[in-house]
């Protein structure tokens, strides 16, 4: 009989700390997947965010840093102007890149860094307690928005791809989800590309997933990622929002 | 023939795997706890299944390991 699915070897054999049904890990999974089929754990150096990810650097057996809250596009910058042959990436929650990390992210963009950007988008801050995102929808329930958001009061929230693909710098945006099986195997290939594409020094890449908090949220595991497809798919639809190799090649 | 086995003692008993599966060969053991105190997932049904993998493909904590 042949293995058909294992743990990836970049994964460490910990329990990860994440509440019952966190997509974090199916998304940890994928990252570590994408290290191992590139061959390059041993010189691939995660930046690890603030947030439910923040003991990210347990989890990984690459190297890992830890970021201030927000700040992980600027280390990892820092680290891959100090050391361009190693493979940089970051993983960041929405609270880490959308609210506090906005400035980073968007500037690190702009510069079109050659890293890549894991950023786990599920609408709402998991690790301090449910607070409003800046990408919680409209209307969302959250502890600070207990009425449902208010958009006259706390305004719309961020599409983050459809914001930086107006930039001239980025290589790769990409959205994708992990609700269901289709997904995850489509959030991998383009977790894959985005690390490909900064192996071959394409330039800046950044993989939003649509993931779920179904503590948070107050839902079952199944009711969360029901949740995903009703509600969070088409305020933040799935697709390639910019691809500058395959627009040069008129794909 | 497939082969599914589940670190069981990991299983939050989230039942991601139980949605995933097409045959619907999964199930949430209620008269089971492990060690972490959740009741973990398990196979009803080892002869039918497929091998595809989506249990695996969903599960949050990665502690299936599929064989074929």
């Amino acid at each position: 009989m042949a293995v058909v699915f294992e743990k990836p070897k970049s994964l460490a054999d910990v329990p990860l700390h994440y509440c019952p049904g966190c997509p974090h890990g199916i998304i940890h999974r994928l990252v570590a997947e994408a290290i191992d089929e590139l061959g390059i754990e041993g010189k691939a150096i995660g930046v690890a965010p603030v947030g439910c990810a923040v003991m990210a650097y347990d989890y990984f057996t690459c190297d890992m840093i830890e970021a201030a809250h927000g700040r992980a596009p600027a280390i990892a910058t820092g680290i891959k102007r100090c050391r361009p042959e190693n493979i940089v990436f970051t993983y960041q929650g929405d609270g880490d890149l959308a609210s506090i990390g906005m400035a980073e992210t968007v500037h690190a963009a702009a510069r079109n860094e050659n890293i890549t950007v894991i950023f786990v988008n599920n609408a709402i801050y998991g690790m301090t307690g449910g607070q409003m995102a800046p990408t919680s929808l409209p209307g969302q329930v959250t502890q600070t928005s207990p009425y449902g958001r208010d958009v006259n009061h706390c305004g719309w929230p961020i599409r983050v791809c459809e914001m930086l693909s107006t930039l001239e710098g980025p290589e790769f945006i990409t959205r994708v989800a992990v609700n269901n099986v289709k997904n995850v195997n489509a959030a991998k290939k383009a977790i894959k590309k985005a690390f490909q594409n900064q192996m071959e020094g394409k330039g800046f890449n950044l993989v939003e997933v649509v993931s779920a908090c179904p503590t948070n949220w107050g839902m079952t595991p199944q009711q969360a990622l029901q949740w995903v497809e009703s509600d969070m798919l088409p305020y933040y639809p799935l697709g390639v929002y910019k691809d500058r190799t395959a627009a040069k090649e008129g794909k | 023939m497939a082969k599914v086995t589940f670190r069981t003692d990991l299983c939050k008993g989230c039942g991601l795997c139980v949605n995933a599966c097409p045959k619907g060969l999964l199930a949430i053991a209620a008269d089971q706890i492990n060690a972490k105190g959740y009741s973990p997932a398990v196979m009803t049904d080892m002869e039918k299944c497929i091998g595809c993998a989506f249990c695996a493909t969903m599960c949050p904590d990665c502690i299936i390991t599929v064989e074929k």
